[in-house]
């Protein structure tokens, strides 16, 4: 008999190696799959992994990789706050859309006067929009002990809602034949989020997933409150004696959570998607739950995750492209890797042990 | 405007059926839920239920046997599920995610050959006197089996949750995993077992979309009715009863809504779209001031040296 | 800094140029993006089918390549330039919601020639096109007022974008000229693709008296609901759905792209390729109408197909005056025909439908 034995504390080193051992077991498992589909497996690995970074037209895809990972890292980054401290924001999707509407309509709202005023203050906008979509989840948990996990979700569908609505009427293009969807804000100089050096993929919302990246591994290591949220996720009891107000904490892992999601957002509206639409939203507060767990709740980690999931989008596509591969199976590839990254959080956190039979 | 033209036995009759696998996915999802373990995973059990339901039915020619395949296949999905969640102890909002992403690759690669293609039928209960009541006869005895099982489930499990000793066990487990491992009860058996049956009515749901509601097969054709039944299991505040009551509340606001339509009026639909969620969200805060309807260990994990 | 950034785009332009000057002398390399799965069976589908007809055409001479389920955003662009980058010849781009996307990659390639589907921005190599599936509305119109007993003519929408509008405003022009006592219930579902909600609609639309359902959703769900409740006409939609004829379905409506994308595609081996903006209906093949089955009655069926014979040889626009305005105001005079910039966007209902456009 095999018997599972809580570790006293995390082990580093499997910490480290477990996600290691997660990609690598999917790749084995996609490996087989894209077998029997009848590809090459090598080759849709190769093509999947190797062929964004290194390949030959890498100049390309690797600052897509900072388009594409930005946003996940970004709404990632809030949420690890949260779930460090059992506070689970499941609703980011909600938050980025709220974000991408107040970001857009605060700039559109001066359309088509030109100002350096205007980007700061749609930034400013769409942070708040988020962070409004958080707060109501947040005071309900404060004041009635509301399930914040429930409500952030169905938050997210009333958000889709009013996105839908608002691309039917408030924010549609005059100009746009009657179609869903606002203006292009990227050929609106003030509203658009353009790339600081073009080509680089670089744009504010990228610099601004580094800066959080930094922020909250300075919270979390070198601030009271940082340890306040790891003495919550780790001992709530304990923090209570440590002085710890956990309405305060709920407040604010939920608003930062949701302002950097809402910051997404207004970033992707006006920069590399340029409109926000009905479908404007592809599930990037979902991926970010996965990415935050992919990265362990760290920093650091969450930043690889991000350009890993990012390189398995872009890696995807060109598979698809090149290899004829069914969008289906990247998903189910995409889906496995997540399987096998939480499976591998049992070595870390807990060591199998032969049972000893106890009359013996 | 002719609201006269809305029948409303036909309506009842209508709502009835688009209840229906809302309902058979939240009552799984609710005894899930009840034995203290959240599975966001819904959608994607009932998006490969409903694939692997009408793959099996178009081979055999038999809808029965297509929807036991879809409760199997739904069961096979959950069980991936329980082995992260009960064995891994990973964390259980990630372990649904990954599932609901899994779930919809994973039924559109099988699916790529039943595109286009006709499910066999599966008839309507026709009892001859009862069948041709005015309204009664369309509402209580005009349906498919399915429906009347969707029925049935619920019933019994309320029954189970309420009167019977097994059904205890379970609700101590979801009160309190350590005070009932305390007491003997197996708890990690007794989540697996709530967690599979949860699978298989999420993919009997999902089965009753391709094979009866729609009848027909595409990628991602669920559209979104697993989330919903997530929120009418919260909506319901965990009980049997008024799971009844929300699904054919909320399954009867889209016959509505699309009824309102034709009819004539115009309303805004987005804003009629959103209210499921919102009254959810005010049932919510209205229960958590009544404190202690949701089960005491919902999301947390249970691991016996805790 | 500045230099780096020179030298970034040199080398990109050195591989750009690589990669077309490889493949100018081999295989013509041809590109979809698509907005669905292959397996929708509406609108993704029957571009799918394009696709594999110009791979039956021209066989070795070609290769083609498809992305699937591309979001309408920066995703869109970035497939794009991979399949630019990777040396496609012709891009074609078949959702409106990748417009801009397709302009933006357009400019950086000035080689690549893009087709853009139902948009309205042109370049020197970006073309538009888009399908006259109005024309296809009148003969489902004509049917339509004839085959009603009711009277009632449900009509399940999608968005009430122009596209959708014109549809509406032509079926119900056709069917009141045959009927004048018809009646259109309108339901925006506010989705392309739902089939649940899609049956639900046909449901809600059949149990309050109508007897015909035309659909400008993608799915066969509102054809099997008419099918279970007997007694109700359905008309195919972007696929023939054939499989539902002769009853519900009486007839459909075709997006047929193959011979535009074999005809465009032949432009680009011939080097003939040039910016077009193509609006093409019955005329070219590029709406197809599906068989007209039995159910109907012959003399019809006949004076439907008169009817096609007519406006393929452009000797009848659907939109023909004297036509008013929902409001009662005038639009057409008599004989005056409707020109393309109203019908592109058109945001009006014409005299006689009920209910408001959703805003």
């Amino acid at each position: 008999m095999l018997r599972l034995e809580k570790r006293a504390q995390p082990d580093r080193r499997l910490a480290l190696a477990s996600p290691v051992l997660a990609v690598l077991a999917t790749i084995v498992a996609g490996g087989l799959l894209f077998a029997f589909l009848g590809k090459n497996p090598f080759i849709a690995i190769g093509t999947i992994f190797w062929e964004p970074l290194f390949g030959e037209f890498a100049f390309y895809y690797r600052p897509q990789l900072l388009v594409k990972g930005a946003p996940l890292i970004l709404i990632a980054i809030g949420l690890s706050l949260g779930f460090r401290a059992g506070i689970w924001n499941i609703g980011a999707e909600g938050q980025y859309i709220m974000g991408a509407l107040f970001g857009a309509g605060a700039g559109l709202a001066f359309y088509p006067a030109e100002s350096p005023l205007i980007f700061p203050l749609m930034i400013v906008a769409g942070a708040f929009g988020g962070f409004l979509w958080a707060m109501i989840p947040a005071i309900l948990k404060v004041r009635f002990g509301t399930n914040e996990i429930l409500v952030s979700l169905m938050l997210v569908y009333v958000a889709e809602q009013f996105l839908a609505s608002m691309s039917l009427g408030l924010l549609k293009n005059p100009e746009g034949f009657g179609f869903p969807g606002s203006r292009n804000l990227q050929q609106y100089a003030s509203a658009h989020n353009a790339e600081i050096i073009a080509g680089t993929g670089m744009h504010w919302g990228v610099v601004f997933a580094f800066i959080a990246v930094i922020f909250a591994y300075a919270l979390l290591n070198r601030h009271m409150l940082g340890f306040h949220i790891r003495l919550t996720g780790e001992a709530p009891r304990a923090a209570r004696f440590a002085g710890v107000n956990p309405p305060r904490l709920i407040l604010f892992c939920l608003g930062t959570s949701g302002a950097l999601a809402g910051l997404a957002g207004m970033f992707e509206a006006s920069g590399p998607a340029g409109v926000v639409s009905i479908d404007f939203n592809v599930g990037y507060g979902f991926t970010a739950i996965i990415v935050a767990f992919l990265g362990r709740l760290h920093p650091i980690g969450i930043l690889l995750a991000g350009f890993l999931m990012a390189l398995t989008y872009i890696g995807g596509e060109i598979a698809q492209s090149n290899l004829g591969l069914p969008a289906a199976a990247i998903q189910v590839f995409q889906g496995m890797l997540l399987f096998f990254l939480l499976a591998a959080d049992l070595l870390t956190n807990f060591r199998i042990r032969r049972a000893v039979p106890e009359a013996a | 405007m002719d609201l006269t033209a809305i029948s409303p036995a036909l309506l009842v009759a209508s709502l009835m059926v688009a209840a229906t696998p809302l309902l058979l996915a939240a009552i799984g999802e609710l005894v899930v839920e009840r034995a203290g373990v959240l599975n966001l995973g819904v959608e994607g059990m009932m998006i490969t239920g409903a694939i692997c339901g009408f793959a099996i039915s178009v081979e055999t020619g038999s809808p029965y046997i297509g929807l036991i395949a879809a409760a199997l296949g739904g069961a096979a999905l959950s069980l991936l599920f329980a082995l992260l969640t009960q064995f891994a102890l990973a964390n259980q909002v990630a372990s649904g995610l990954a599932l609901t992403l899994f779930g919809l690759g994973f039924s559109a690669l099988i699916g790529q050959g039943y595109v286009g293609l006709k499910p066999p039928s599966m008839g309507r209960l026709s009892i001859p006197g009862l069948s041709d009541l005015p309204f009664f006869g369309r509402v209580l005895f005009g349906h498919d089996p399915v429906l009347y099982f969707g029925l049935a489930l619920t019933l019994a499990t309320w029954i189970f949750l309420r009167f019977t000793r097994a059904g205890l066990v379970l609700r101590a487990v979801g009160e309190n995993h350590d005070a009932a491992h305390a007491l003997g009860y197996k708890v990690v058996r007794i989540r697996i077992l709530a967690i599979l049956f949860g699978g298989a009515c999420a993919g009997l749901g999902g089965a009753y979309i391709s094979l009866v509601r729609v009848p027909q097969w595409t990628e991602g054709m669920t559209a979104g009715i697993g989330w919903i039944a997530l929120a009418l299991v919260v909506f319901a505040s965990w009980k049997p009863g008024g799971l009844l009551l929300g699904a054919y509340l909320f399954g009867g606001l889209t016959v509505l809504q699309l009824n309102l339509q034709a009819a004539g009026v115009a309303i805004p639909v987005e804003y009629l779209a959103m209210s499921p969620y919102l009254i959810t969200i005010v049932v919510l805060v209205f229960l958590s001031s009544r404190r202690s309807l949701t089960p005491g260990s919902l999301g947390r994990i249970f691991h016996a040296s805790n | 800094m500045k230099l780096t950034r020179r030298m970034l785009m040199a080398a990109s332009a050195a591989a750009i140029g690589l990669a077309t000057g490889a493949t100018a002398q081999d295989k013509t390399k041809v590109g979809f993006v698509y907005v669905g799965p292959v397996g929708d069976g509406g609108w993704t589908y029957e571009h799918d089918q394009g696709r594999l007809a110009v791979e039956e055409e021209f066989g070795d001479a070609v290769e083609t390549v498809y992305v699937e389920s591309v979001p309408e955003g920066p995703d869109a662009e970035r497939v794009m330039t991979q399949m630019a980058l990777q040396g496609a010849d012709l891009i074609f781009t078949t959702s409106f919601g990748y417009m801009d996307q397709t302009i933006n990659v357009a400019a950086k390639f000035p080689d690549v020639k893009f087709e853009h589907a139902t948009g309205y921005k042109r370049a020197d190599n970006v073309s538009t096109y888009s399908a006259r599936f109005y024309e296809g509305r009148a003969i489902q119109g004509h049917i339509a007022g004839n085959m009603t007993e009711s009277n009632i003519i449900g009509y399940i929408g999608s968005y009430p974008i122009p596209e959708v509008i014109r549809g509406i405003n032509s079926a119900y022009i056709h069917a009141k000229k045959v009927n004048p006592d018809v009646e259109f219930k309108i339901i925006w579902a506010y989705t392309w693709f739902d089939p649940a909600k899609e049956a639900d609609a046909a449901k809600a639309l059949i149990e309050q008296g109508a007897d015909v359902i035309l659909q400008h959703t993608d799915s066969t769900a509102p054809q099997a609901a008419a099918q279970e409740a007997g007694n109700v006409i359905t008309f195919g939609q972007a696929s023939d759905m054939s499989e539902y004829a002769p009853m519900p379905r009486v007839s459909s409506i075709i997006d047929n792209w193959a011979p535009y994308y074999v005809a465009r595609t032949k432009a680009v081996i011939d080097g003939t390729w040039e910016s077009v903006d193509t609006w093409d209906g019955i005329s070219t093949g590029m709406v197809g109408i599906g068989e007209i089955t039995d159910a109907v009655p012959a003399e019809v069926k006949a004076e439907a197909l008169a009817m096609k014979e007519a406006i393929a040889a452009g000797e009848y626009h659907p939109f023909t005056g004297p036509l008013k305005k929902q409001d009662g105001s005038d639009w057409l005079a008599e004989g005056e025909v409707a020109d393309d910039g109203t019908l592109l966007g058109m945001n009006f209902f014409v005299e006689g439908l009920t209910g408001e456009i959703p805003q």
